[in-house]
């Protein structure tokens, strides 16, 4: 099947995937490799915290969260990395066995003038808990490989 | 313990530096970014980075290693060691090909007193990443909470 490219991607699409959760065991062992606070490593540590139990490190749901994206999306796309993450917001703690739902939305795009092949692609991506309240929200830009770069550059 | 009333605007911290071996780049990209780039050096060779290069979530996550080690030197109290609301204008730079060293360093550039939270304020920290030939490759904006030491019996 030909994978998705710059083209295929339209401004006010949405996607929703999921859901998938992090195991304790997961969040500790990213913890202890990445982010050995005692809020992400001891669950009576972290009820003393302002976290108030046991929860994954931020920039772990940020890893997470790309997987997600990866799995559903970046895999059947013509992807040439990222130049960065506008922002990021970590909103609410992750418990171990939440199930979380990723959802997407494409918020605009261009061609680059440098580069013809590339596109740019701005989106908005958020895991949400089983209220649909947000516990991540990223606002970030992928580089797409784009199908016909001439018939862009003409436009 | 480092209170939010010790936090100095300009103050700069070296993180310390680490280098990305090939066989980590994989290790982490097979869990979290299974790119052709992050994971095969044929594939990551016709690439546009040119050779096997860290995803950017692993640079991103050896900032919060060396940072969380030095947190740990420091020796906080987790009562009083706040969570990060999040952070802006990450951006990777140039790619962090296998074999490159990243030194890590941070920068308090401002800070307030939190209004929904008196007890706590939010400093803000500018993070950078430069190579062994000293090229930035990795920066971003961060935000941490520090409890506020005049309003904690407040």
């Amino acid at each position: 099947m030909d994978k998705l490219h710059y083209e295929d991607f339209v401004e006010g699409m949405t996607h929703t995937f999921g859901p998938r959760s992090m195991t304790r065991d997961e969040i500790v062992a990213y913890a202890r490799e990445f982010d050995s606070q005692p809020m992400h490593l001891d669950e009576e540590a972290a009820k003393k915290s302002l976290l108030g139990g046991l929860a994954a490190s931020g920039w772990h749901t940020c890893c997470f969260m790309f997987r997600m994206l990866y799995d559903h999306l970046i895999s059947k796309t013509v992807s040439l990395g990222s130049p960065g993450i506008e922002e990021t917001k970590w909103l609410k703690p992750v418990r171990p066995d939440v199930p979380l739902t990723l959802h997407v939305e494409i918020l605009d795009k261009r061609t680059s003038k440098s580069r013809p092949e590339m596109g740019l692609v701005r989106m908005r991506a958020q895991l949400r808990g089983t209220d649909g309240m947000p516990v991540i929200d990223q606002t970030s830009t992928l580089l797409i490989g784009v199908r016909h770069p001439r018939e862009m550059a003409a436009q | 313990m480092i209170w939010f009333e010790n936090i100095v605007i300009g103050a700069k911290t070296e993180l310390g530096s680490y280098t990305f071996t090939a066989d980590e780049i994989k290790r982490f990209a097979r869990q979290f970014d299974p790119q052709p780039f992050h994971l095969d050096e044929e594939a990551a060779k016709k690439s546009h980075f040119g050779g096997l290069a860290a995803s950017g979530w692993h640079t991103a996550s050896v900032f919060m290693k060396l940072q969380s080690r030095k947190i740990n030197e420091i020796g906080a109290d987790v009562r009083k060691s706040g969570p990060s609301p999040g952070y802006k204008n990450l951006r990777w730079l140039k790619p962090v090909l296998a074999g490159d060293t990243l030194s890590y360093a941070t920068e308090v550039t401002s800070k307030r007193p939190l209004a929904t939270r008196p007890q706590w304020g939010i400093v803000f920290l500018h993070v950078r990443a430069v190579n062994q030939r000293g090229e930035p490759v990795f920066e971003f904006e961060s935000s941490v909470l520090f409890a506020r030491r005049e309003t904690q019996n407040a």
